[in-house]
This record gives C-alpha cells, sequence and structure tokens, in this order.
C-alpha cells in the first residue's frame, strides 16, 4: 500500500526521504495511537475477557466461561430490552426516513419561510438530547403538560400520563428520538436532492408524466444512496437509544422502555455485574454489526448510478 | 407528528413550469408556507415551552389548565438555579470539559489524519483499517472496562478522566483524512523539495488549508461532548464532577421536580452549543451534507 514515492520526488533522495518520512508519519501517530490503544484497544479486549467472568469491581474477576452469555439466553430482561431496542428501530427508523424525506422536499423548493423551515427542522439537532427531554417530560405530564393537555382535549388522553402508561411511554420516547435526529437526515436529503439533474425533471414532465410518477420514478431511484445511507445511520443510531430514556422513563414503567443500553447501565451500574453488562454490551454490537452488513449488501444491489 | 407524515406525502416534488396559471401557483405556495409553519411549530414547541416556562412564576407552571404563555414575566428562576443546584459548577465542569476536548482532539486527529493522508509509510493500511474498526463498533462495549480501568488509575470523579480518553478519536481522523486527501498535492512537494520537515508542512500548509474542516470537525466535537449523558454519568458519579445534562438529569430525578428552575438551567445550557451553531450554521450544514455525497 505504501509503496511509491510520488514521480516528482528526484530519485535520488529516494531512501532516505522515504525512511525520514515514515519516521515522520509514526510520530505524527504517536499520541493518537497510545491514547486509541489504552481507551479504546485495550477496553475492548477486557469486555472480552469480562464477559466470561463474574466481577463486581471490589472483588477480584472470576473465570466462568460461558455462563454470562448461557445466563443471557433465559433471562427475561435480556430479551424484554432486545424486543423494546428492536421495537424502538422498526419504528423510529422509517418514521425518520419518511419525515426526514418529507421535510427535504418541501423544504427543497422556493417559497418565502423556507430557511425558517429549515431551521427549525435541524434546531433539535444541535441541542443536547438529555436537556430537550427533560422539557419534553414536562410537555408530556400528565397534571400541568402542555401537550398531554392538547392530547386530551382532542381525545387522546393517556390515564396515568404518556411517560408513565405501560402502553404509550415507548411511543412517548420514540417520538423524542425522532424529533431529535430527522433534521440530521434531512440535510443528507437536501443534499442529495440538489445534486439530480433538473434536465431528468424536464424530461419526465415532457413524457408527461405526473408529479407522483416523477417522484417514483426520478427521485426516489436517485435518491437510493441517501436512503442507504440515512437507514443505516439511523438504524444504528436507534439501537443505542438511552439519553432520553433514562431522562424521560428511566427504563420504565414496568421496564416497557428499557433498552439494550438502558439493561447495560442498570446491570453495570446499579447491579455492579460487570461481567454480565459486557456480555450484553457484545450483543449490542453483534446486532449493530448483522444489520450494518445486513443493509449494506441490500442497499448495495439497488444503488443507482447515474 | 402525524401531521408531518400525511401531509408531506411526496406528491409534489418538482416545481411547477412557468405554463401554469397563477391563481392555483399562488394557492399553491400559500400551502407551502402553512405546512412549513406548522412543521416548524411542532419542532420549536419544545424549546418555546422550555424558554417560556424559564421566565414564568411558579403558579403560572402548576396552574390547571396549562399555558404556553406566562401571566406574568420574571427572572426569578434564572436567579434561584445558581444556589438550588450547584450550577455554576456544572458550567465550569461541561465548558472545561467539551473546550478541553475540542481542543485536543482537532490537534491529535488532524495530525493522525495528515499522517494517513499524506505521508507514506508501511503499516499505513493497518493503522487505517483499526481507524476503521473502531469507526463502526458502538462505543458502549468499551464502557464497563473503561469504567474500571479509570477507577484502577483513580480517574474516576475527576475532570482529567472524562477528558483523555476522548483526546482523539477515529471519526475525526477519518474525517479529516478525507478531507486532507482532496487537497492538492503540489504545495507540500515544493516545500519538501526546499528542505522543510513534515511537521513545519503540517502545521504552516496543511493547517491552514484545514480550517474549514477543522472549524466543522470541532463543532461535531464540541457538540457531541458537551450534551453528552452516559460517559459523565458513568465517570463521574459525585455531582462535584457532573457535567450539565448529567447533573441536570441526577437533579430531576432526585429531587421534587422544579421545572421553572430546570427550565431555566436547561436554556442556559443550550446557549452556549445554539451560539455556536448559529455562528458557523452554513459550514455546519454542508459538513452534514458532505456526509451524504459520497
Amino acid at each position: 500500500m505504501s509503496t511509491g514515492i510520488p514521480v516528482a520526488r528526484p530519485r535520488y533522495r529516494g531512501g532516505v526521504a522515504k525512511r525520514r518520512q515514515a519516521r515522520a508519519a509514526w510520530l505524527f501517530l504517536a499520541p493518537s495511537l497510545v491514547i486509541l490503544g489504552v481507551f479504546i484497544v485495550y477496553p475492548m479486549t477486557q469486555a472480552l475477557y469480562l464477559s466470561f467472568t463474574d466481577y463486581d469491581v471490589l472483588n477480584p474477576a472470576t473465570w466462568t466461561g460461558l455462563a454470562n452469555y448461557r445466563e443471557l439466553l433465559g433471562d427475561e430482561a435480556f430479551r424484554n430490552a432486545l424486543v423494546n431496542t428492536l421495537y424502538y428501530a422498526a419504528v423510529a427508523t422509517p418514521v425518520s426516513v419518511a419525515l426526514a424525506l418529507g421535510c427535504a422536499l418541501l423544504l427543497n423548493r422556493r417559497f418565502p419561510l423556507r430557511g425558517l423551515g429549515r431551521t427549525a427542522v435541524f434546531l433539535p439537532v444541535v441541542v443536547g438530547l438529555a436537556i430537550v427531554a427533560i422539557a419534553w417530560g414536562f410537555l408530556l405530564d400528565p397534571d400541568i403538560g402542555l401537550l398531554s393537555y392538547w392530547l386530551g382535549k382532542i381525545g387522546l388522553t393517556a390515564n396515568s400520563g404518556w411517560v408513565r402508561d405501560p402502553t404509550l411511554a415507548m411511543p412517548a420516547v420514540i417520538i423524542v428520538g425522532v424529533w431529535k435526529n430527522i433534521g440530521f437526515y434531512m440535510v443528507i436529503y437536501l443534499a442529495g436532492l440538489q445534486s439530480i439533474p433538473r434536465d431528468l425533471y424536464e424530461a419526465a414532465e415532457v413524457d408527461g408524466a405526473s408529479p407522483w410518477q416523477r417522484f417514483r420514478n426520478v427521485t426516489w431511484p436517485l435518491l437510493a444512496n441517501q436512503t442507504m445511507l440515512v437507514t443505516i445511520l439511523c438504524a444504528i443510531a436507534t439501537l443505542q437509544a438511552f439519553d432520553q430514556i433514562f431522562v424521560m422513563t428511566h427504563g420504565g414503567p414496568f421496564f416497557r422502555t428499557e433498552t439494550l443500553v438502558m439493561l447495560i447501565y442498570r446491570q453495570g451500574f446499579s447491579e455492579f455485574r460487570f461481567g454480565y453488562a459486557a456480555a450484553i454490551s457484545w450483543a449490542l454490537v453483534l446486532l449493530i454489526l448483522v444489520l450494518s452488513i445486513f443493509q449494506f449488501a441490500y442497499f448495495r444491489k439497488r444503488a443507482v448510478r447515474y | 407528528m402525524t401531521i408531518l407524515a400525511t401531509s408531506t406525502a411526496p406528491a409534489e416534488t418538482v416545481e411547477r413550469p412557468a405554463a401554469e396559471e397563477r391563481p392555483s401557483r399562488r394557492r399553491q405556495t400559500v400551502l407551502l408556507v402553512a405546512l412549513t409553519l406548522a412543521i416548524s411549530a411542532v419542532m420549536l414547541l419544545p424549546l418555546v415551552w422550555m424558554l417560556l416556562t424559564s421566565v414564568k412564576p411558579e403558579a403560572d407552571i402548576v396552574t390547571f389548565p396549562p399555558r404556553l404563555f406566562p401571566r406574568h414575566v420574571t427572572l426569578q428562576n434564572y436567579i434561584d438555579v445558581w444556589h438550588r443546584i450547584p450550577f455554576a459548577r456544572l458550567y465550569l465542569n461541561t465548558i472545561v470539559f467539551a473546550g478541553t476536548v475540542t481542543i485536543l482532539s482537532l490537534i491529535l486527529d488532524s495530525m493522525s489524519a495528515y499522517a494517513l493522508a499524506r505521508l507514506h509509510f508501511r503499516g499505513r493500511g493497518v493503522v487505517l483499517a483499526l481507524v476503521l474498526v473502531m469507526l463502526m463498533l458502538p462505543f458502549q462495549v468499551t464502557l464497563i472496562p473503561l469504567y474500571d480501568l479509570l477507577n484502577s488509575l483513580g480517574w474516576t470523579d475527576t475532570l482529567h478522566g472524562l477528558i483523555v480518553p476522548r483526546a482523539t478519536n477515529a471519526f475525526g481522523i477519518f474525517f479529516l483524512r478525507q478531507f486532507f486527501l482532496s487537497l492538492p498535492q503540489d504545495l507540500e512537494e515544493a516545500a519538501r523539495m526546499d528542505g522543510a520537515g513534515e511537521f513545519r508542512i503540517y502545521r504552516q500548509i496543511m493547517l491552514p488549508l484545514a480550517v474549514p474542516a477543522l472549524l466543522t470537525l470541532g463543532l461535531f466535537h464540541f457538540m457531541y461532548n458537551w450534551n453528552d449523558l452516559l460517559w459523565p454519568l458513568i465517570i463521574n458519579q459525585d455531582q462535584a464532577h457532573q457535567t450539565l445534562p448529567s447533573g441536570l438529569a441526577l437533579f430531576m430525578g432526585q429531587h421534587v421536580v422544579e421545572y421553572g428552575v430546570l427550565m431555566a438551567a436547561s436554556v442556559m445550557s443550550l446557549v452556549p452549543v445554539v451560539l455556536f451553531f448559529l455562528l458557523i450554521q452554513r459550514r455546519f450544514v454542508e459538513g452534514v451534507a458532505t456526509t451524504g455525497i459520497k
């Protein structure tokens, strides 16, 4: 991979320059490599080791082989968290993609107030989810929350309040998660829309294509790459949902919003079962990896070049 | 949210040709503006609610039915917050944490990126592959052993414990490498011929050219760390070393909820990122957009 000295370089300096350049490169890389090695690579190997042990920080880890993984398979809490996480991802991903695309299509047109719309949709991306989740929790408060009051007026009443109702808590945290991120995906779609050649639409127009046909046959296929990227980014992000759940429901009511990351947090830092928590985190890695590969393969077949 | 889902159905994706008669075109513009206003209202509601609640007296906050606008405007919450929570402490911690991480990371990321993009050496492919692998693995998997490691170093409940592990990062290295790859070779070749060392080329030629990319990445880093909940929540469990997100989240969990104070604290903790964003908005949005073009 590093075979060549660029042709422009005079030949006679080749050997020395090459060696000097390699030394400089390692010096440039050294601080980063030390930090990444100590604080990412080493913990990664430790995470693997710990997942085969019983460890509570106070006492030394004891090797238990596959016991943690065997426990995972039969653990009700793990299955619950897995189902919740998949539910979250399965709902939030398509909803986010559709809303982001919808906003991008709307805000790609030329009309007054377009700038306001773009900023409003994008602003939640920069604010802290943990912090705005406090405001969201307040909006949905059953007694003094404005949103739950408004929703109650149009007949959407939750008896014990959105975040305390076992069936509504998950939709509530999903809405907050979607709200937070669609602006990011919208911007990716906007860039995609702007890269579609105009004459394609003109040609479709000449052929008498309806707006829907133009979307179906021009816009949508030419956005395939953006859709791939957004779907993957969104699925991966939703599988790691944590912030608004920690703030709004803390995994409740009755563990109905406990995602895998919430479970890792609970097992690790309130029950101090580090070995078991490490095993759960590998399940998360596996999930994210499998999904990425699956999606990548799927979209690769469909990606359109023009 | 359903408003968004149904009414932005992609029925009209292309601007109508000029041939169409005017009234229908005006009607369309009105429709678009109305739709945009509705979407903006939904998106901004939590932030507006936060802002308006922060200036309400207690009586207006707990009133039923709830009201969006305050009857009286008061700044009392903005005064109370400083002694109801160790707010100054949280604020300072967050500035030090997010600020230091951003600066350190920009330096270390750009050094590594320069080496990976512009220098030839044996092992470059391996290092690059390592960076890509780290880019893909979710950071939660290192959380438990990382806590264990920092704990054994005595680095938990300290600010450097929060900062040092974040002082460089795979995303930043990759992002800047892509940028450096796009720069022309001539300048540095010329400098190299003149006998300039690699560090001088990096410092005096590459860095100045990379300012736009560094600003974008800087905002990413700053925003990510300023807003991060899980990392400070776990590494620093005593309140004196929390940052704003973890400090406020824990405060909310432990006390009878005083929304007025909490909303005032929230507004003030959002100000720096929102300002930073508004300052370099264009560049930032372009940064996001280019991730989609590849």
